[in-house]
């Protein structure tokens, strides 16, 4: 009787781990199914955390058959990446060092995909006064007054233009008032909700986070808080492992009129606003860059 | 107090409703972390057994390593199987980097020194007398193990349940190695920090639920056989 248990808890075991190697479950794809299916795309959180990816990758899927791996890391990270040929497509948004890695031959094909806006975001009794200014002088002023800024703290997107606004506001971010959270966006905002600091962040993000947060918006639409997402190929010439084929492919797809379409129309139903405007065929000097 | 309510209702409704992806992502977090503790015993088992049973020079260093490796950290464990699997790396040829079995790896590494430390507790706590009777009584080697082993196996026991509640509820090792990729590597944990990412608190606490009912069963089968046993043979 005990052995009969034994022998079946080692059957229940055992059937776990067989269907663990081989049962991946299978679909049934209609494209044919390319010669290598697995494509890695290194993405900035944001894409994640507002959902995007969750609409924009099973329609890639099932249109060309191709399986994405989504690694969501900050931006920063995703490059890093794409340096090593650890990913063979990034979808981020820090122009500075995208051109960096673009020039360098690390990717090929940067293009712009879609912007959304950076904002300021902080309690609605505002102590340091920052309601409607220019991001340069609300920075100022919240380091002026000592008051609360989280900032990611993790070399992302976010952070590197965080990074790029202190100096325009003649600070150097330094004391108890600035506290790096070394997270992703959607935890940052939290943070900063819980502490009642500000923080800098994209406008997806925040409008996904709303409904558990009471920041609001303090400072936007400053030409300085512009947000530029671009899709970039890892040089299969330089890192022979890169999955070429499966990178151009999700890059054309992003810019084609099904992905561009996606895009425009995503968070409409849910925010009442599109999260991210579509800018397919652009370049950066579309927007005085 | 309201989020937890709505996370619970939310959990419920999901197991009930049969929701596929919610059962997609509790089969993987069971094959992970389950084929991981198999690994673990096999690894584990023997060395503890070793450990309790003969002497060697340096056994104590090797005992003190296991004990350290019981406490090992996962994301540095994550880290160093990362650096193993990259495509560049000296195992990338493997093509294994964001796949289960990345996961599996990291997580039987996590695993092993629990279950071979506390194999070597439950054999070490068996009355030494034991061994000797059974070999005066002319039990070959493979016998005396085997008995020794069955002798102590509610320690055995919690030596598996031990390392599969380690692997089951870590996290940085398997979203650093797995990159929580969905139905591939999306497991309950990774995908309740996803969640809070996203800030769906609800979803997130639903998630967590599940995975201490799946930890919660899981322990609860083991332990239900760990007290069958206890009158039964010996």
């Amino acid at each position: 009787m005990t052995r009969l248990k034994w022998a079946l808890l080692f059957g229940v075991l055992l059937a776990l781990m067989l269907a663990g190697c081989g049962g991946q479950p299978e679909k049934v794809q209609q494209p044919a199914k390319p010669a290598r299916p697995d494509v890695i795309l290194a993405t900035t959180t944001s894409t994640q955390d507002s959902g995007l990816l969750d609409v924009l990758i099973p329609a890639f899927e099932k249109k060309t058959g191709y399986k994405i791996k989504t690694i969501a890391v900050g931006s920063g990270q995703a490059i890093v990446m794409g340096e090593k040929g650890e990913a063979d497509v990034l979808l981020t948004h820090a122009p500075d060092a995208e051109k960096k890695i673009a020039s360098a031959g690390t990717v090929v094909s940067r293009r712009l995909v879609m912007h959304n806006d950076f904002v300021i975001i902080g309690s609605k009794e505002d102590p340091a006064g920052i309601k409607g200014k220019a991001a340069k002088d609300a920075l100022a002023a919240i380091a002026g007054g000592k008051k609360l800024f989280v900032s990611r703290g993790d070399n992302s997107g976010t952070h590197q233009l965080e990074k790029k606004l202190w100096p325009l506001a003649a600070v150097k971010p330094e004391g108890t008032w600035y506290q790096e959270a070394g997270a992703g966006m959607g935890q940052t905002i939290k943070i900063a909700d819980e502490k009642k600091g500000y923080t800098l962040t994209d406008r997806a993000t925040y409008l996904a986070q709303q409904k558990n947060i009471s920041l609001a918006i303090l400072v936007e639409g400053d030409a300085k808080l512009l947000n530029i997402y671009h899709v970039m190929e890892v040089n299969a010439d330089k890192f022979a492992k890169v999955n070429k084929e499966g990178g151009k492919a999700f890059g054309d797809f992003l810019l084609s009129a099904e992905g561009q379409e996606i895009i425009r129309v995503f968070g409409k139903d849910k925010f009442g606003q599109p999260l991210f405007f579509a800018d397919g065929g652009k370049t950066e000097k579309d927007f005085g860059l | 107090m309201e989020a937890i309510i709505n996370g619970l209702y939310q959990a419920l409704t999901l197991l009930l409703g049969g929701d596929a992806e919610l059962y997609q992502v509790i089969l993987l977090t069971l094959q992970v972390s389950g084929t991981a503790t198999l690994i673990s015993i096999f690894l584990g088992v023997p060395v503890g057994l070793t450990l309790a049973l003969k002497d060697f020079p340096g056994k104590q260093a090797c005992l003190s390593f296991i004990n350290f490796g019981m406490g090992l950290p996962p994301v540095v464990v994550g880290l160093f199987v990362s650096l193993l699997l990259w495509r560049y790396g000296p195992l990338g040829a493997l093509g294994l980097m964001y796949t289960s079995w990345a996961m599996i790896i990291a997580q039987a590494v996590i695993a092993s020194p629990i279950v071979a430390g506390l194999t070597f507790a439950a054999i070490g706590s068996l009355n030494p007398k034991l061994r000797l009777q059974l070999i005066s009584l002319g039990a070959a080697w493979p016998q005396t193990y085997w008995l020794l082993i069955k002798q102590a196996r509610i320690g055995l026991l919690a030596a598996v349940m031990a390392g599969f509640g380690g692997v089951v509820s870590e996290v940085g090792a398997s979203m650093m190695v797995g990159g929580n990729v969905k139905g591939e590597t999306r497991v309950l944990t990774t995908a309740t920090v996803m969640e809070v990412g996203k800030g769906n608190y609800d979803l997130a606490l639903a998630f967590s639920f599940v995975l201490l009912l799946v930890a919660y069963a899981v322990v609860a089968l083991l332990t239900y056989s760990q007290n069958k046993g206890k009158g039964g043979w010996s």
